[in-house]
This record gives structure tokens, sequence and C-alpha cells, in this order.
């Protein structure tokens, strides 16, 4: 038998290092850029001084396919914050509607002239797809199920804050992480920053080869609760329901929604996360998330800070 | 242009008759006359061909390639991808009929086979469609393809989701005994799949295919084939629970033939890279463990031919997010060195890698050519085995560009290629076609 295990090199471009020009994902980062950049986030949070000559006279664009609240204005305003004018763009009302490619608008976009191109989109890789194509900074604000790279990035600043370290620490995730950008983001970010990560939901919605990237993965949530630091709930979304990922959201509470009984099996100290929006009474009970674990609320306000030194880093 | 061409001292590689060694090839009116060890004697008004260090091989057969006319001439025709065909060194290629009029009845069948005569370079053979339109609903007339000069029908591009309609076409295909070629894809599990399921997927957050959705059909398929006693064809097989299925299947003897093409046996999921549509396909790159299954395959003979699946798109076709990216990558240009990479990686020898280019596909679909006999057509291959070349996606004879092997390094390319005697290929550039004669 000749022999078959001699491998054919394969074609080049897995797991290519990151640019730092585009924040196109945290995957690939090392510990060190993200400490600098999360250190350089506390210089933007309220009460220090003005930054709004760092930006002035520059042009941020915001580019968002895909509808979004939190991120959108989090970005308009850490834009803002840096003296930057903010061109908003979004996919209601407009060209894509008459058939442009997403290329196109990405180019006509860019010869307004922006320093940065913050986009949303609702296929993974598009902003990969436009920072190929165009000079200015593209920064990933959330693409399909890959990345949600300034969610992981403000979740650990969080946690940073409350922490000093992740060193030691294990965070919990637990929903539906196939269909997340979230989780994926935030399980290369927290392993690079020393936290082991634990991700927990129905088997439907765990995609293949977590453990492989670096997570434990389980579903039995309440074995796991009591070794959490933090918990980080994810928003389930109905539609699953319907292709047969889960029976009813009523049964996904019932295991795997954070409720007062299980809130009070987690650790003293341990905190509460969710990255919006969320589905209350499905993933997390009203009363967990207003409670004294919640650290929902502070996630928000953070992420204005760190996203202004995204925006810094990457048009510098 | 002359009739009688003498292939002198080359290495011939022909499996089906068992040569492997330094002969001379004689071929005359478009046949073989002799193979002979010995030096011939050079005819008078013979063409001398100096094979020296070269291999001189039968014309490689390819089951699986679409030639996008008509319909579709923007990103090849009858006329260019013949010309892609005789650049990589084949004589011969089955062509499918998922094109923008299918090819479902004989008018469709006739308007391509006029079209490959006029483009007089290498023998076409059109394949007909399962169902009419490919809608997976009613047969197509398939004595009116196969009397047309279709040499096996096929939905390619689809599969055909409904058992019955698949026994009933397995059935009714016995009578004309030719191949029922599948497109294995149960649609219920491939849904908004974009690449293969698994870590690779999960990493860049694109819906996965699982290998389900292939071997399920396959499985279905060969139960199909069992209780039919019919003649089934797996194309383009992608993944190792396929294999086995197919190995264990040809070992109870049911008639079942199937092909593998070089970017299943040369790139896993991993090539998707950072997004890059031309590593998408229709099945898709799979796990390492699946490219080992397939090599394994072509060298224990479950594999009968690698086909490229030749499938040219357009730039803006790819030029897209991931998922809206189309499926498929041209194939013809490229395959003998992806071929040539598992020889000198010592997964297959010269002899079974043409056989797989040869008499393989030849034999599954009962072609003429794929050997070198006495009789046999003049239709030849000579190969360079040791020059050393980047494939340059821009000097493609194809009208299409989507490859993931640009830039990639080769060793071993075709230099002539011989149809019916007449050379077609050589030096790089395409013959003259009977159209420009």
């Amino acid at each position: 038998m000749p022999r078959t295990t001699l491998d054919v090199p394969h074609a080049p471009g897995y797991a290519a290092p990151p640019a730092m020009r585009h924040l196109l994902g945290i995957e690939g980062w090392r510990r060190d850029e993200l400490e600098s950049l999360l250190d350089r986030a506390k210089a933007h949070l309220p009460g220090a001084p003005d930054t709004t000559h760092l930006l002035r006279g520059k042009v941020v664009a915001n580019l968002f396919f895909e509808d979004s609240t939190r991120t959108r204005t989090s970005f308009h305003m850490a834009a803002k914050g840096l003296g930057a004018s903010v061109l908003n763009w979004t996919h209601t009302g407009s060209s894509v509607s008459k058939g442009e490619t997403l290329l196109d608008t990405a180019r006509n976009i860019e010869a307004t002239g922006p320093v940065a191109i913050v986009m949303r989109h609702r296929s993974s890789g598009a902003p990969h797809l436009v920072a190929k194509h165009v000079k200015c900074a593209v920064i990933n604000a959330g693409d399909g199920t890959h990345e949600h790279p300034s969610q992981a990035l403000l979740d650990a600043f969080t946690l940073r804050q409350r922490w000093g370290s992740l060193d030691g620490r294990t965070v919990l995730i637990v929903g539906d992480v196939l269909h997340s950008r979230v989780a994926r983001s935030n399980l290369h970010c927290l392993k690079a920053l020393g936290a082991q990560v634990v991700m927990c939901g129905p088997p439907t919605l765990m995609p293949p080869g977590l453990e492989s990237l670096g997570a434990e993965v389980t579903y039995n949530l309440d074995a796991v609760l009591p070794r959490a630091d933090a918990v980080m709930c994810l928003r389930v979304q109905l539609e699953r329901q319907e292709q047969a990922f889960l029976p009813s959201t009523r049964e996904y509470a019932r295991l795997f929604g954070l409720n007062a009984a299980r809130e009070e099996r987690m650790k003293a100290g341990a905190v509460v996360m969710h990255p919006g929006p969320i589905n209350r009474g499905v993933e997390l009970a009203p009363a967990v998330a207003d409670g004294a674990r919640s650290v929902i609320l502070e996630q928000v306000s953070n992420g204005v800070a760190v996203r202004r030194a995204i925006l810094e880093v990457c048009t510098a | 242009m002359s009739s009688t061409v003498l292939f002198r001292r080359g290495r011939v590689i022909d499996p089906r008759n068992g040569v492997d060694g330094v002969r001379d090839v004689l071929v005359r009116d478009g046949k073989v006359v002799e193979v002979s060890e010995a030096l011939l004697p050079v005819p008078s008004s013979a063409e001398v061909v100096d094979a020296t260090g070269k291999w001189v091989l039968p014309g490689f057969i390819d089951l699986h390639v679409h030639l996008r006319e008509p319909g579709e001439e923007g990103k090849e025709t009858v006329l260019t991808g013949c010309r892609a065909a005789v650049a990589g060194g084949f004589t011969a290629v089955v062509a499918m009929p998922n094109t923008k009029v299918v090819n479902d009845n004989a008018m469709v069948t006739e308007l391509v086979l006029n079209r490959a005569r006029a483009a007089g370079l290498c023998h076409v053979y059109p394949a007909g469609a399962i169902t009419k339109g490919l809608k997976g609903e009613e047969l197509a007339e398939m004595g009116e393809l196969v009397s047309a000069g279709c040499v096996a029908i096929t939905d390619d591009g689809r599969p055909v989701m409904n058992a019955s309609l698949m026994r009933r076409t397995l059935q009714y295909a016995t009578q004309f005994d030719v191949p029922v070629m599948v497109h294995e894809e149960d649609l219920t599990l491939s849904a908004g799949g974009a690449m293969h399921e698994g870590t690779t997927s999960t990493r860049l957050g694109l819906r996965g295919i699982p290998a389900s959705a292939e071997v399920a059909m396959v499985a279905r398929d060969l139960v199909l084939l069992e209780e039919t006693k019919g003649r089934l064809h797996v194309a383009h097989v992608s993944c190792e629970g396929s294999v086995r299925l197919i190995r264990e299947a040809k070992r109870s003897g049911l008639r079942v033939t199937c092909e593998v093409a070089p970017h299943h046996f040369i790139l896993d999921d991993r090539a998707v890279g950072d997004y890059d549509t031309h590593a998408k396909m229709a099945p898709p790159l799979r796990a390492d463990t699946d490219v080992q299954a397939l090599r394994e395959a072509l060298v224990d003979g479950t594999v009968d031919a690698i086909a490229t699946d030749h499938a040219p798109h357009g730039v803006l076709d790819k030029q897209v997010e991931f998922e809206k990216g189309i499926n498929g990558i041209v194939g013809l240009e490229t395959a003998l060195g992806l071929t040539l990479e598992l020889v000198h990686a010592g997964v297959l020898t010269a002899n079974r890698a043409v056989e797989l280019l040869t008499h393989g596909p030849a034999k599954a679909f009962g072609l003429p050519g794929g050997h070198l006999a006495p009789g046999a057509p003049a239709d030849v291959t000579v190969v360079d085995p040791d020059v050393e070349w980047t494939v340059d996606a821009h000097q493609f004879h194809s009208r299409s560009r989507n490859t993931p092997f640009h830039g990639r390094k080769q060793k071993g390319r075709v230099i002539q290629t011989w149809v019916a005697g007449h050379r077609v290929f050589d030096k790089g550039q395409v013959g003259q076609s009977k159209e420009s004669r």
C-alpha cells in the first residue's frame, strides 16, 4: 500500500494574523495587544480628560446592514467623543434594496473619505471582504454568526474593572452558541486573557469543535453554575423553535434560563451578563436581569469607552 | 496536418493494456496502429514526435464538466471549454445538462454536439437531465436523449430528492443501460449551509453542511440500486462515509461507479481560510480525515475516475459575501498537476493516476478511448513529468478564472494533446479549431 498519510500542503490562510488597522475579529489577537487596548479604554471613561481632538475633522462611517440600536449608537457616541463626524448609513431605504453589491456600497461610502468604516452585516465574513477592497480601517460591529469583537472587548473590560485580572476566572456562556457571534468573540477574548470558558446550551445549539477552540462544553447548567465567576446569557431567538433546534422557549427557560432559584446557587460575588437585547423570562428572569449580580448596564456604558479606544487604535 | 504520427521513445503508460515502459506509438487515420518496444521505422510522410523523457498517455477523459452553453456563454462556451480541456490534456469531456436551457431534450443535446463539432478540438459527450427542467418532478424523455447522443443522465447540481422518482429513474434507465449520475445532497440537511460542518465552520460562523447530507443520500441510492439492478454513478464523492458505502456496494456486486474531484483530495475545509469564495463548492471541501479517506479510495479502486466538476463562474459570482458566493471552481487546466501531487507524495503510482484519468472514466461510462491498443482512437496526451510551473489563472484557456489554486506550484504538465491523430494543443497553444480553419 502506498503511503497515504503523507500530507500534501494545504492552501494557506488558516488563522491569518490580525491586522491592527482593521478590527475584524478577536481571534488571533495576542494577550498584550488586547490588554493594551483595554488599558487605553480607561482613558475614555466618563470624567477622563477631553479626547475630542483625536479625530477632529475626521469622518467615521457607520455602515449597518442589519438592525442595531445598542452597537450603532455606542459607536456613534464613541466617534463623537473623539471629535469625529459620523456618517450613519443603514440598509433600510438604501441602494441595497436596488441590488447594489456589498463592495459597491462599501466603495461608495469609502469615497466620501472616512477614516474608518464601522460595519454590521448579516453575513459572516462580510467585513473581511470589504477590508480587502478599501483603504480605510474596517471595524467589525458584528458579522453574521462569526464575531462581535467590540462586544467581547467591552465584556472583558467590565470583568477587568471588577476583578483586575481574568486569570484563573471561569466564565460560563449559556445559550445559543451556534448562532452567536458574541460567544465566539468572547471565547477568543476570554481565553487570551487567561480565563476559562465553559459553554452550556442545548446540544442542537452547540456547534462542533468548540473544545478544540478552547471551550469546555456541557449541557447541564445546574452542574456548572456554582463554578462560574460570571454567567453570560445569550439571546435565544424565537425562530429557533420553528427550525427544530428547540421544542419551545418554555422548555428552554426550564433547562437553561437563569432564574432566581439558579441565581441563588451562584458563587458569592459572581456576576450576570447579557449582550442584549434580552428576552426577559426566557434566557434571563427579570429579577435576575435587574438584580444585584447584574452588570448588564455597566456593559452598555463601558461600551462607549471601549469603542473609543478601538477607533483610536484602528485609526492611529 | 499529417495523418500519420509516430510518438518516439516516450514512456507509455496505458493501464488498461498493462503497458508501462518506453515505446514507440504509431497512429494513422485517427487510430492507434502499433505500440512497440522496439524502434519503429519512420513511415514516409509521418510526423515524428520525439517523446524522450516524456510520458505518452491515452487522452484524459473528464466525466464531469460544465460547459455553460447554451445560456451562460459569459462564463464558458463549448469552444472555450474544449480549449481548456485540451490544454489540460483532456481529449473527451462529459457535458453536464444544467445549462440555462436545460439539456432535457434532443434539441439541446444536438446544439451542444454541433458546437463541439464546430470547435473541432475534443470529444464532447452530453449528459441529459433526469427530470424536465431539473425540477425533480417529471422524467425527461430519456430514450430521446440517449438516441440523440447523451451518454449518461443526471440532474447534476441538484439531487433527486424524491426517493420514488429516483427509484423509477434507475428502473427506467436499465432499458438503455446508461449510468444514472447523481449529485448526492439531502437538501433538508444541507439547507442554508455554506461549507463543511466542523471546527472551521464553527470558527468562521458559517452554517455547516454535515457529511450526512451526502452519505445519507448515497445510502438511499445504493439501497434503490440493489432493488432495481440499475447502474449508478456517484458524482464528486467528498466524504469518508460515502466511500465506505460505495466500497461495500462494489464488493457485493452492485453496478456502482464514482468519481472524485481533485479539489476534494487536495484541500480540506481549512482552505476556506479568510472567507475565500474560491474554496466554495458543492459538495464542500471536507475534513482532513475525509481527504485521507478519498486518497485511500483512489488507491484501492473504490474510486473509478478523477473528474474535475469544472464549473466556470464570473468574478461577480465570487466577489461577494461568502454565503452568497456561487458554488464551484474551474478544474480542467489544473487536474493533472493536482493529481501528480499525489504521485509525487507517494500516494498514487503513476500508473494508477493515469488509470483514474483514462481507462477508469472510459469504463465507468462505456466511452471509447482511454487506452492505446491498436485500433483505439488516436487520442494522446503527452506530459512532461518533470517541468515545474506555477498555476496562473490569467493564462487559462477557459473563459473563467475561479480557482483556489492560482499561484500553486506544480510539477508535471501537459505539453501536447492529440485528438483522433490531430494535434490540438502544443506548447501552450490550442490548435486552430475547424471553425477558424
